[in-house]
């Protein structure tokens, strides 16, 4: 479903991607881990179409089509979602209108009528209890006042609505006690089908105990340097990233 | 010459005339008002405290003044759906500068509350009137000078001591003429000891091809223990100019909300000049206008804590899009004795455009140690964050900068404290910022002449 090919970019002047290769076929989790500052954050903010930051080499395809030529909010109809590592808040836009707005801009997109008021209700509960978000959070602001578990929660709330076909995760543990951690992953997994696949971005092995990836990657300054199994995310959290860091010195 | 000469003249020629159509208490003051005016240059532009407006080109024009009081070919029913508010309301009308209440406005008028015309009042209540009328607003302002002068009639509030009125009043004035007209209007608010009221004020332009001038005065007396919301909207056209002069002056305990709300207009210039002179007293001060095209929008807010225990919570918001402009300048003045004086100015603002301008000064004055005051002010753009994130979720920018913008004047439209109107501007700032006219006739259907006049609870 994805095809990223010698993918760089670039924010302001500094390169951050020099050379992205990743392909996710339906069905699949990936887990992207690296240290600070290796681009992982960036990949997801270029695959989502953030303006802030400039392709200048390379191609990504999302089911054949250009990804890189789409705006956002096409990349999202299409089936691509985004969950923050900060969410963002949105004080005066409560979290009903701006779900509403999102649920009617997609379904406008494929030529569907508006949801009905009552529809829209039925979906909002039936994919609260996905992350078992609480009713009050969705009366409110968008993530305005949320707690970081709850902000996390929320992000998951809303893949659950928008039904993604791919979902890339930003660190969503972090910030995240192990209750909500647990919540978060059971969310993803209740999520995932044989059509849909997830990148999950993280630091810690410790995520990937819940969501079980099939490949992991290693990205290093703004490569992906090594891939393998859920093996090597337990190699990681035993040798640390200076043996990475070590094998790809210049 | 100044702009002022052509008024003065015609004063000369007319003043009889004027004064023929007025009270002996607005005619007692004219001769101060000329005085004033033939000793006075207009600041210029850039002056202090007119970073935007140009008095003498706003003057300048030769306009009609409607002295004689000849009746304009206007339909008041037609002007009835104003858009706002979806409340009941006792209703008076300004045709121009030609004072009218509708039959129903005047029935049901509690005991102790008079809502009418200024001569009307001035008949009842002379003493009163002579006493109150000019007493709040400053003389050496060229426009109050300008008003006082040429003001005919206008409309007063007096409600009693103790007297509670349910029902909110509404002023709806209407530009409408043929050829490029002028209209003084005068507002005297009286509120006697613990009285309490809410009125709300609707200017609109019913021709936007004729060039229009409203000139505006308003004085307030909010007395002991009363409470007042006052709320002033303006829905006028590229063509019409206004110039608008509140003067409060409030009393031991009283507490008043004021709210200034510029939808859609040409130039305008709105002045808040308040003053606590009794222990205790609460205001709120706030304002919003929405800018685009070369609308010019300009607030000049002076409040003055004279006394002790004083709360003042001020917040100012804009957003200026296309080639407008707008400008905040408030000061709050604590004075040597004003001591426990709690005092918040905040003038927060979006810039659209690269030609949009906004300009920004907000200012403390305090001469005693034992105050808790505050201010600020922001010029930004719309977030880039907020925006992706929107987008991210499939909300089109355009959407997005819409609910955006609407967000950001979400906390000015919930400080209004009567429901209806709260809900009804939610809805007009939506319909503002997506580039629809302001359609009267939109209203109709939704919940007009809902009699729910529910109103919040909560305390300034």
């Amino acid at each position: 479903m994805l095809k990223v090919s010698n993918l760089h970019a670039r924010i302001d002047d500094r390169e951050i991607l020099r050379g992205i290769n990743l392909e996710v076929r339906p069905g699949e989790v990936h887990a992207i881990m690296g240290p600070n500052g290796s681009g992982k954050s960036t990949l997801s903010m270029v695959l989502a179409g953030n303006p802030a930051y400039t392709v200048t080499e390379g191609s990504a395809t999302f089911y054949g089509k250009d990804l890189l030529a789409m705006p956002p909010e096409i990349r999202s109809h299409e089936g691509l979602f985004l969950g923050f590592q900060y969410p963002v808040e949105i004080p005066g836009v409560s979290m009903v209108n701006f779900m509403r707005a999102a649920v009617n801009a997609k379904r406008e997109y494929f030529g569907e009528p508006p949801m009905s008021a009552t529809d829209f209700l039925k979906l909002m509960r039936e994919k609260r209890a996905v992350v078992e978000l609480d009713n009050k959070l969705a009366s409110r602001s968008v993530n305005e006042g949320f707690s970081g578990g709850e902000k996390k929660r929320n992000e998951i709330f809303q893949m659950a609505v928008l039904e993604p076909r791919l979902s890339i995760l930003d660190e969503t543990d972090s910030g995240l006690d192990i209750d909500a951690l647990r919540i978060v992953a059971e969310g993803v997994n209740k999520l995932k089908t044989a059509n849909n696949a997830t990148i999950v971005i993280t630091h810690y092995q410790r995520l990937l105990d819940y969501i079980k990836p099939d490949l992991v990657h290693i990205l290093y300054k703004g490569r992906i340097v090594k891939t393998g199994g859920p093996e090597l995310a337990l190699e990681l959290e035993e040798r640390g990233y200076d043996w990475i860091k070590e094998e790809n010195k210049l | 010459m100044s702009a002022l000469t052509q008024y003065i003249d015609l004063y000369r020629e007319h003043g009889a005339v004027v004064g023929s159509h007025s009270c002996p208490a607005m005619n007692a003051l004219r001769p101060r008002a000329l005085e004033t005016l033939e000793n006075m240059t207009l600041p210029k532009k850039g002056a202090e405290h007119y970073a935007l407006t140009d008095l003498e080109e706003l003057l300048a024009p030769d306009w009609g003044l409607n002295l004689a009081k000849v009746d304009i070919d206007v339909n008041p029913s037609r002007s009835f759906h104003c858009g706002v508010p979806m409340l009941s309301t006792s209703l008076f009308l300004f045709i121009n500068d030609t004072f009218a209440a509708t039959p129903e406005a005047c029935e049901g008028m509690p005991e102790g509350v008079f809502a009418g015309s200024m001569r009307c009042f001035a008949q009842k209540m002379p003493e009163v009137f002579a006493r109150l009328y000019g007493s709040v607003a400053d003389m050496a302002n060229p426009l109050v000078a300008l008003n006082t002068l040429l003001a005919e009639d206008g409309m007063v509030v007096y409600v009693a001591d103790g007297v509670r009125l349910g029902k909110p009043l509404q002023l709806v004035s209407i530009l409408e003429n043929g050829t490029p007209l002028m209209a003084v209007r005068r507002l005297l608010i009286v509120m006697g000891r613990d009285s309490e009221a809410k009125l709300l004020a609707c200017d609109h332009t019913q021709n936007p091809d004729v060039d229009y001038l409203s000139l505006q005065t308003v004085e307030i007396i909010a007395g002991a223990g009363s409470r007042l919301d006052y709320y002033d909207l303006e829905e006028s056209t590229e063509k019409t100019r206004r110039l608008c002069s509140v003067y409060l002056e409030q009393h031991e305990g009283s507490e008043v909300l004021l709210d200034g709300m510029t939808l859609y207009n040409g130039t305008t210039r709105n002045e808040y000049y308040c003053s606590h002179r009794g222990v205790g007293g609460r205001l709120r001060l706030l304002g919003m206008g929405v800018g685009d095209s070369r609308r010019r929008m300009e607030t000049y807010s002076h409040v003055g804590h004279e006394v002790a225990q004083c709360h003042t919570d001020e917040l100012f918001k804009y957003v200026v899009d296309d080639d407008a402009a707008a400008s905040f300048e408030g000061m709050i003045y604590v004075a040597p004795g004003a001591v426990k004086t709690e005092a918040y100015q905040s003038n927060r603002n979006i810039v659209g455009s690269d030609t949009a301008r906004m300009y920004s000064r907000p200012q403390l004055e305090i001469y005693n140690d034992d105050v808790k005051c505050s201010h600020g002010s922001a010029v930004g753009r719309l977030d880039a964050m907020q925006l992706f994130y929107m987008r991210t979720r499939g909300l089109p920018e355009a959407t997005a900068r819409l609910l955006l913008k609407q967000a950001f004047m979400a906390d000015v439209i919930e400080g209004v404290r009567l429901k209806p109107l709260r809900e009804r501007l939610h809805i007009m700032m939506e319909r503002r910022f997506s580039g629809a006219r302001p359609e009267c006739s939109s209203c109709q259907g939704y919940a007009c002449n809902d009699t729910d006049t529910e109103t919040d609870t909560e305390t300034l």
